[in-house]
């Protein structure tokens, strides 16, 4: 099984290696170095909050609020920036991290100590979000010129000729990594997903784990608002609309069980450049970008259908012993 | 006979949920290097004490002692430190994770910054798995093993916390013959290892073959103890009842009619190859074999559960077409499925609207159901069946076990069924409700319904059937009838010996 | 203990006014009182028979697609795409009212684009086996995304006098009954009966509480999840022909974050997302409190936005009182 799933995630890398390959043939310039940075780059966001959903989605559970907590960070961080312009910019992103971990905890709480159904907790919060957007800022717009040059400019920098985007993704991606593969917090996540009853036998305590991981969540989200407000230089209320969809849409493309359980890093991160790859490379080969949703629409319906093929029980004691038998004749 | 200080000591415990009084006053003793079989009908408090000694419950009273010293359970973690232990009634593990991760979640070992230790986890689950002469890797992911195995990886994970003290809950019931074997030589192994082992299980055969001593539970209370060698069957049921239970199964005078079904060659591609069987009015044909021999599949084939590959099914003289449940209700067949909880019941349904459920049709005009004609066959059925509760709209999950069977049955006799199918219609009830459902399939029987047996408990098929279809992986190898039929013969047919 | 003895059983449960009093439905008729009580102290113009029939025409469009959502979530399925169906169904009718069709070819064409498209949710689901929650993700992203590829930025206005005029009108010259609203509430006289009275109805509870219980008695569990998916796509079908109709124009965002206002009525109404509980009473009384909470905080001056706040709050805190007094209830 695990070489199948593996095999999954040597197609889907083919599939968008492919893909690059084909875009490149009719428009060479896609191939270019500063493009495919620049398409890494966009995709570093949902890299972030793909991750950040598929620890959620190992529970069995699911966050429809990310977006809107994206939104909602942006949207108080720049308000902040605006009206005291000197902030330094490492007390920003802290802010950032903090104000989203803690819209991330209110899920993390209805969902774990109260122990209302995750897609009824995010929806009501995703409204929720939406409209305290609205009610900080008093309905206005927040442009690039209400916004100090730091603050801006910190998604733009480079180091060593890397994008500090990436170098932010890239820590988050590790630092996700390591929770998944090489603690036992992680390994917990796929057995509270995996079977809940025994997971609470061995002595995990899934509410604390829930409420961490809705945190945890939360504050990814928290400070891609930051980044997101500051790379596109707008907050406003519908920032980042139905990115929410986007997010689940790249966890099942990956390969992410939406029944919990079931996932990989890697898979996760293809799913996200997948669909990454189709939103830059569909401008370049002259497609309008109105094509990108119904092609998403298509990648996501054909990637469940692969899953669930793949997760199907391979049969029990009798079939074993029968297979055995084939073998032996 | 066991002169050292005993292991652990649980006395005067006792524990309440709202309205049920579920342990009160128990005590149990256990010794190192001693099989303990811990009795008791179902509701007699043998889980609730289980999940007292693994912290998942605490007591509202009482103190439990392990060697000597008095314990505080908390949490599920807490009894791992004393030595406790617990394999679950059905394997209860992570299917994608691999053994080595199965065997030590929740207490992997670690390095610096509290990273996995991988290395040494896997040395140590080889090392566990070894213990047990367990065949497999480490690494093997967990879904690709079979139950008996999976079986092993959870003793791996009790042996990984030291265990001294280790609870089997019903480890036999998913089990065949040679597993059980296997199984019995682990704990073997485990006991002249010097830990002490509570057993529990409803099959007295394994239990007088295994356990050292016993322990006896009923209504929650403490009803004695004692060694094995010193006690006989009928005495720790008589124990575990409070009255003796005349082990007599009621056979009828029943003057067996024309043949109503007549199955030829049904088969599928992996479970069951070659049925071939009649039944006729008022016989009862018994299906014995062990866990995996097919007869389950059969009978879902047989009532459009699963669709059989090739074969015919013939009832009354006629072939009939059963692709789904509702042909084969058309048919006049019913079937008590074995998962009463999976798929019997409808836990938040009353009484009612449990019953009628199959053949609501016939409870309505033009698809309006009518609620007296659904209240008049809930009375009449769940009255035949003696169904205990407050009101026939009370909800099913209010009722014990053995009632909740009597609902699932009557709600298959309200389809008025020509052919009823019973697969473990007494798995899982307790000693009274077990009698009472052997009277009721008795009399179906005398008023001439043809009924298949479907069970794992030879005396319970020996004593109900006129005769005896045994399986074997999937085929059929031979029927007993009359004289033919003894425990002996049948069991040894099951297991694929010569006959 | 002999188990041959017969007991008496009643064939009703005594009468308890407290089980009555906490019923959902009672809880929200109680709420549906309040919001009614307090929205009239505020605004003088809210008991206006006029202001109020204006009003439904916000949320019968809505109401009328939960109907059928609130059996398919019965039956522990989910229809995500039930907004992306209005577009495609408004794009039809659009294309089709461009070539010169008709009103009744357009009423036609809407419903059945949206009946086929909960066909393809439902063979998707059903014939696959696929959870419905990322199935109908999926077909969410497909059909607003047709209805992007085909208009762009483009918008379709030109639509015949009868269609408009039956989604603005009212069922008679001087009643203040939208004609949306009057569908919305036939409609969920025949989903309560239904679903409460008929044996398809019993056969859907019995599928949310338990589906392999409900197969292994001799209900078509699949097929039956299937027709519903059919019957939520038409009631999106038939909301896209009223809604056409009362905007008159079709744009690849129109009903964008319907899907969520959808559930959320649903869900409030007491229709539980595990599946098996529920009645269609609990579903109207949570479409008119959602309406006249709205309505009431519009005539105030609250813009949508900051409302959206108050019905995120609605529906966690609906969800969590019983939750939380059954658990206090479940401690003492």
């Amino acid at each position: 099984m695990k070489a199948l799933a593996k095999n999954r995630e040597v197609l889907l890398a083919v599939i968008v290696a492919a893909i690059v390959l084909a875009v490149g043939i009719r428009a060479p310039v896609f191939l270019t170095g500063a493009s495919l940075v620049n398409v890494i780059t966009d995709t570093c966001f949902l890299f972030m909050l793909t991750l950040a959903q598929m620890a959620i989605i190992l529970t069995r559970g699911i966050d429809l609020s990310l977006a809107a907590n994206l939104a909602l960070t942006g949207m108080a961080v720049a308000l902040v920036s605006r009206a005291m312009p000197g902030v330094p910019l490492g007390l920003i992103i802290l802010l950032a991290i903090v104000i989203g971990a803690a819209l991330g905890s209110v899920n993390g709480a209805l969902v774990a100590f109260v122990g209302i159904p995750p897609i009824v907790v995010t929806l009501g919060t995703l409204a929720i979000f939406r409209g305290l957007i609205f009610l900080l800022a008093g309905g206005e717009w927040l442009t690039s010129k209400d916004m100090s040059e730091a603050f801006l400019s910190f998604p733009h920098a480079n180091l060593l000729g890397v994008p500090s985007l990436i170098w932010i993704a890239g820590l988050v991606i590790a630092a996700y990594w390591i929770l998944y593969r090489q603690t036992q917090f992680g390994r917990g996540l796929y057995a509270i997903g995996g079977n809940p009853t025994a997971a609470r036998y061995c002595g995990i305590n899934i509410p604390r784990q829930q409420f961490i991981v809705y945190t945890i969540a939360g504050a990814v989200a928290g400070l891609c608002g930051y980044l997101w407000v500051a790379r596109y230089g707008i907050a406003f209320v519908d920032n980042a609309q139905g990115y929410e969809l986007t997010i689940i849409a790249a966890c099942v493309i990956g390969g992410v069980s939406i029944a919990g359980g079931i996932g990989t890093v890697s898979g996760a991160l293809l799913g996200a450049l997948f669909l990454g790859v189709i939103v830059n490379a569909l401008p370049v080969i002259n497609v309008s970008p109105f094509w990108q949703m119904l092609i998403s629409g298509f990648v996501i319906l054909a990637a469940v259908i692969v899953n669930a093929r793949s997760e199907r029980p391979i049969g029990k004691l009798i079939l074993a012993s029968a297979r055995k038998l084939e073998r032996k004749a | 006979m066991n002169s050292q200080l005993p292991i652990l000591v649980l006395s005067g415990v006792s524990k309440s949920f709202p309205g049920v009084r579920a342990l009160h006053d128990a005590k149990l003793t256990l010794h190192s290097g001693e099989v303990t079989a811990l009795l008791g009908e179902n509701g007699a408090g043998k889980s609730t004490l289980v999940k007292i000694l693994t912290g998942i419950y605490r007591p509202d009273a009482g103190e439990i002692l392990i060697d000597g010293k008095p314990q505080h359970f908390n949490k599920p973690t807490d009894s791992w430190g004393s030595g406790i232990a617990a394999i679950h009634q059905e394997t209860v593990m992570f299917d994608e994770l691999s053994v080595a991760e199965n065997i030590f979640m929740g207490h992997m070992p670690r390095k610096k910054f509290g990273l996995v230790d991988w290395s040494l986890l896997h040395s140590k689950s080889a090392e566990l798995l070894k213990r047990i002469e367990a065949e497999f890797s480490s690494d093997t992911i967990l879904k690709t093993l079979g139950v008996a195995q999976k079986h092993m990886v959870e003793i791996a994970r009790a042996l990984s916390h030291n265990a001294r003290i280790i609870i089997m809950d019903e480890p036999t019931a998913a089990l065949s013959g040679r597993e059980i074997d296997d199984l019995f030589d682990i704990i073997n192994q485990l006991k002249s290892q010097g830990c002490a082992i509570i057993f529990i299980s409803h099959k007295f055969d394994e239990i007088f073959k295994i356990a050292d001593r016993w322990t006896c539970l009923r209504d929650g209370e403490y009803v004695g103890e004692g060694a094995i060698k010193d006690v006989t069957q009928a005495q720790l049921v008589k124990l575990m009842v409070g009255r003796s239970i005349d082990q007599v199964f009621p056979k009828h005078n029943v003057s067996i009619g024309k043949t109503i079904l007549e199955v030829d060659d049904l088969s599928n591609a992996t479970e069951f190859d070659g049925a071939s069987f009649d039944l006729r009015q008022g016989e009862i044909l018994g299906f014995y074999g062990l866990v995996g021999a097919g007869r389950s599949e059969l009978m879902q084939a047989l009532f459009g559960i699963s669709k059989a590959g090739r074969g015919t099914v013939k009832v009354n003289g006629n072939i009939v077409k059963i692709e789904s449940p509702s042909d084969a209700i058309t048919a006049g067949i019913a079937y008590v499925p074995e998962d009463r909880q999976v798929q019997g019941t409808f836990q938040p349904f009353g009484i009612r609207e449990n019953i009628t459920l199959p053949s609501i049709a016939h409870h309505a005009g033009r698809n309006v159901i009518s609620y007296s004609s659904e209240l008049a066959t809930t009375r009449k059925f769940g009255a035949r069946l003696s169904v205990k509760a407050s009101s026939w709209e009370q909800r099913l999950n209010e009722l014990s076990g053995g009632n909740q069977q009597k609902v699932v049955i009557a709600k298959w006799l309200a389809t008025k069924p020509k052919i009823l199918i019973l697969d473990e219609p007494t798995k899982g009830i307790d000693i009274g409700s077990k009698a009472a459902v052997h009277e009721f399939i008795g009399e179906l029987a005398g008023e001439g319904l043809a009924i298949i047996l479907v069970s794992s408990e030879l005396p319970e098929v020996i004593g109900m059937s006129d005769s005896i279809q045994v399986m074997h992986e999937g085929k059929f190898i031979k029927r007993f009838s009359g004289a033919e039929i003894s425990p002996e013969a049948i069991v040894n047919a099951a297991s694929g010996g010569a006959h | 203990m002999s188990d041959m003895q017969r007991y008496h059983v009643l064939d009703r449960a005594p009468f308890n006014l407290a089980s009555y009093l906490l019923r959902w439905e009672s809880i929200l008729v109680m709420l549906l009182v309040a919001v009614i009580v307090i929205n009239t102290a505020i605004s003088p113009y809210f008991l206006d028979i006029y202001n109020l029939s204006d009003a439904t025409f916000n949320f019968s469009e809505k109401a009328i697609i939960a109907l059928a959502m609130a059996l398919l979530i019965i039956t522990r399925e989910i229809d995500l795409s039930v907004a992306a169906n209005i577009a495609v169904c408004s794009l039809v009718m659009g294309l089709l009212s461009q070539m010169g069709f008709g009103t009744p070819i357009l009423v036609f064409a809407g419903l059945a684009v949206g009946a086929t498209a909960g066909a393809v949710n439902g063979a998707l689901v059903t014939k696959f086996r696929l959870p419905s929650i990322v199935v109908t993700i999926g077909t969410m992203s497909l059909f607003r995304g047709i209805a992007q590829v085909v208009l762009g930025d483009q918008a379709l206005t030109k639509y015949p006098s009868a269609l408009t005029s039956f989604g603005q009108g009212y069922i008679w010259p001087g009643v203040p009954i939208p004609n949306s609203f009057a569908i919305f509430l036939i409609l969920a006289c025949i989903f309560a009966f239904v679903l409460h009275r008929t044996v398809i109805g019993r056969q859907i509870f019995a599928i949310g509480h338990n589906p392999t219980a409900a197969r292994f008695s001799g209900i078509k569990v699949e097929n039956t999840r299937f027709w519903l998916f059919v019957m939520t796509g038409l009631m999106a079908g038939l909301a896209a022909v009223l809604l056409t109709g009362r905007i008159g124009s079709t744009r690849p965002n129109i009903a964008l974050g319907w899907e969520l206002e959808i559930v959320t009525m649903v869900i409030l109404g007491g229709i539980s997302i595990a599946g098996g509980t529920g009645t269609i009473l609990g579903l109207v009384l949570s479409v008119f409190i959602l309406g006249l909470t709205i309505f009431g905080l519009s005539l105030v001056n609250i813009p949508g936005i900051e409302i959206a706040i108050l019905i995120g709050l609605l529906l966690i805190i609906s969800i969590a009182i019983p939750i939380m007094t059954a658990k206090w209830r479940g401690r003492t």
